[in-house]
């Protein structure tokens, strides 16, 4: 249950991603969480009460009425979940909609550390949804714009308020929106990379990710090797989060 | 972790008597400004009390009253006040909100002990040793009450205290007698002052004391309680009344320690808190660290009024000493040296910093210590970001998170 979309992910009992949904949380998160959860459901071709465990992460973590066990945070979900597809010592660094995070693993899966951005946008979804706003580009555009640059436009503030400014200057000044875009999508990288220091392994996710894969490539050229992205790179939280219902199910041999 | 969990702190019975020092303080406090005597001093923190009091001011402390003000969640409102005169929402929001009070003549302690106003000072007493912000602070009351202000200009980034510390500091507090004695109108007389720093220490000692009862296991005692329970050893240092008042808490922790009765029902965790409390969040906080059955047992802030050096055979020397020798004084090394010893001696499972957005003074994870410490000692830290007064820089739902992110770390740890 993020702060600006919430997933639902099924796990069958081989821990197989069987069934997801993804949506806006809205206002009323419980009826969000209720909508998506059947959704995901007839993905997976299978009904409610086939479901033996469950439990809720993120923003809306409390918000949740079906859950079996204990909430957890999307920092521990997020870390459970790119294990499991990449089980050695990794960097997360996850960028969602509302916040970045930075989570480091060991080699046995254990969190040895872990950031959140600070009090401001920068680097987050909610940045680049801001400037697809000021610049009157479809978000879902961004992605392919930025690919198309050939001369990105560098901009150099931290604050969201700023950087807009500094857009509309590059707008005056003739640049090519392609070129702002890239520039904005280096800005975000940029605020990420600077949260922490980064193991050899890096992981990346979030939603914001997974609709704009060129900021992987980007994130890549910058730290000077591949990045890992799970197949779902939305859903690592949720299916994080499924993961640890079925690991309080099985300690309690229910 | 659910909210719904009942959570269950035990307070201790002697904060009652904490809380009637502070009432009988502020209100002997008003009864003097009306009166117009006995004379008043506003003095810093840490600012040299033993000599005000020695001098029979009734001293009052600023910082305390915007305590006040964050606790009474006054502070976020008037802090943009001071702004609009030229004050930064960067700077020391103790100031700012203290400041923005007095412009719209506005203070906690009316409701709380139904007193109109601050009482007005005779002088002012800063000493620069925990930052500049306090000098620019009382310069500004000093204009509006047309009173004389004075102060103590010290050492920073102290790593060992030397003589030519001690030499140049102590000389300060013997210049700062004639001033005072002329605002007193009344000789210093030494053998009283002897007493008074007699009685200070007596009083550091057994806050000191009580402070280390958080060792046992389960602690008696949270920071969160710390933070209240602290105010007779910051106001009513060098008064018999606040050893009394110490004493009785001496005892309430000693036998809660004999019965092993946590102030938490169920203490999983041992955390130690560095940096400021955020004061409109005292409440909240304590209630969602007991919840994940954390306890916040230890902190550098509330150990800050601790002054074992202070020597009545030597008064000048050793309070130059003692306020040269704390925490907020020193080098990063010295820091880093006094917080290792605190997680060992508190047995500690993790450390959370507050970075304080508007007090770098009393912020100890900006130059690198955590990554340091945490290298060093294996025990995870966190980083959390706020303010002690300034609600606007804080975000709760990042905070919740963050802690309980960070308790679930510790308890994959287990
Ligand atoms: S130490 Fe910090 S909180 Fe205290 S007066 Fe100075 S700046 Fe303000």
């Amino acid at each position: 249950m993020g702060a600006s979309r919430t997933k639902v992910a099924l796990l069958d009992a081989s821990r197989k991603f069987i069934g997801r949904a993804v949506a806006k949380s809205g206002t009323d998160f419980a009826a969000t969480a209720q909508r998506l959860l059947e959704k995901a459901l007839d993905m997976a071709g299978a009904r409610k009460s086939d479901i033996a465990c469950a439990t809720a992460t993120g923003y809306g973590r409390k918000n949740v009425g079906f859950i079996t066990s204990d909430a957890k945070t999307e920092i521990s979900c997020h870390a459970r979940g790119c294990y499991h597809y990449f089980p050695e010592a990794i960097s997360i660094i996850d960028i969602g909609g509302q916040d970045n995070k930075v989570i480091k693993l060991d080699a046995k899966g254990q969190r040895t550390n872990f950031k959140m951005n600070r009090k401001c946008a920068a680097g987050t979804g909610a940045f680049l949804e801001e400037m697809s706003l000021r610049l009157d580009i479809p978000l879902e555009d961004m992605n392919g714009l930025a690919m198309q640059s050939e001369n990105m436009v560098k901009l150099g503030s931290f604050c969201t308020v700023f950087s807009a400014t500094e857009v509309l200057e590059n707008i005056r000044m003739g640049k090519k929106v392609p070129d702002i875009v890239k520039g904005l999508f280096y800005s975000v990288i940029r605020r990420v990379l600077e949260m922490d220091l980064l193991s050899e392994q890096v992981v990346m996710t979030g939603g914001v990710v997974a609709h704009n894969p060129y900021l992987v490539d980007m994130a890549a050229e910058i730290i000077g090797h591949d990045i890992l992205v799970p197949d779902y790179p939305q859903f690592t939280g949720a299916i994080g989060a499924a993961l640890y219902a079925m690991q309080n199910r099985s300690r309690q041999g229910s | 972790m659910s909210e719904e969990k009942k959570v269950v702190i035990k307070r201790l019975k002697s904060a009652q008597t904490m809380g009637q020092f502070m009432v009988d303080y502020y209100r002997e406090l008003d009864q003097a400004a009306k009166a117009g005597k006995p004379k008043i001093a506003w003095c810093t923190s840490v600012g040299p009390a033993e000599i005000l009091r020695a001098l029979g001011f009734l001293i009052y402390f600023p910082e305390t009253h915007s305590a006040m003000l964050g606790t009474s969640r006054m502070a976020t409102e008037l802090i943009p006040v001071a702004n609009a005169i030229g004050y930064s929402p960067d700077i020391c929001s103790y100031l700012t909100a203290d400041i923005g009070a007095f412009c719209k003549g506005v203070s906690p302690l009316q409701k709380a002990f139904k007193i109109d106003s601050v009482p007005k000072p005779d002088v002012l007493v800063y000493n620069t040793n925990q930052c500049r912000d306090v000098q620019d602070w009382f310069t500004w009351y000093s204009e509006k009450f047309n009173v004389p202000v004075v102060g103590i200009h010290t050492y920073r980034g102290v790593g060992e205290v030397t003589d030519a510390h001690l030499d140049s500091i102590s000389k300060q507090f013997e210049n700062l007698v004639a001033p005072l004695e002329d605002v007193a109108d009344r000789k210093l007389d030494m053998d009283e002052f002897k007493q008074i720093v007699a009685l200070s220490r007596e009083c550091s000692d057994l806050w000191d004391q009580c402070l280390a009862k958080a060792a046992a296991m389960p602690s008696p005692l949270t920071f969160f309680d710390g933070c209240t329970l602290m105010g007779p050893a910051v106001v009513g240092r060098g008064t018999q009344k606040a050893i009394d008042a110490y004493k009785i808490l001496l005892g309430e922790l000693e036998e809660r320690v004999g019965s092993h009765d946590g102030a938490l029902e169920d203490e999983q965790f041992r955390i130690y808190w560095d940096g400021m409390p955020v004061w409109g969040r005292l409440g909240v906080h304590s209630k969602m660290f007991a919840g994940l059955n954390a306890n916040v047992i230890a902190s550098t802030y509330c150990s800050s009024w601790i002054f074992s050096a202070l020597d009545p055979n030597d008064p000048f020397t050793s309070m130059a000493r003692a306020y040269t020798e704390l925490f907020i004084v020193r080098s990063d090394d010295y820091k880093e040296e006094y917080i290792r010893n605190k997680l060992d001696f508190f047995k500690c499972d993790g450390i959370i910093y507050h970075n304080a957005k508007t007090c770098p003074n009393n912020t100890n994870c900006l130059y690198g210590m955590p990554q340091r410490l945490e290298q060093d000692t294996g025990i995870p830290s966190l980083i959390i970001d706020g303010d002690l007064n300034d609600l606007r820089l804080l975000s709760d739902e990042q905070t919740k998170t963050n802690v309980e992110a960070f308790i679930e770390q510790l308890e994959e740890r287990k």
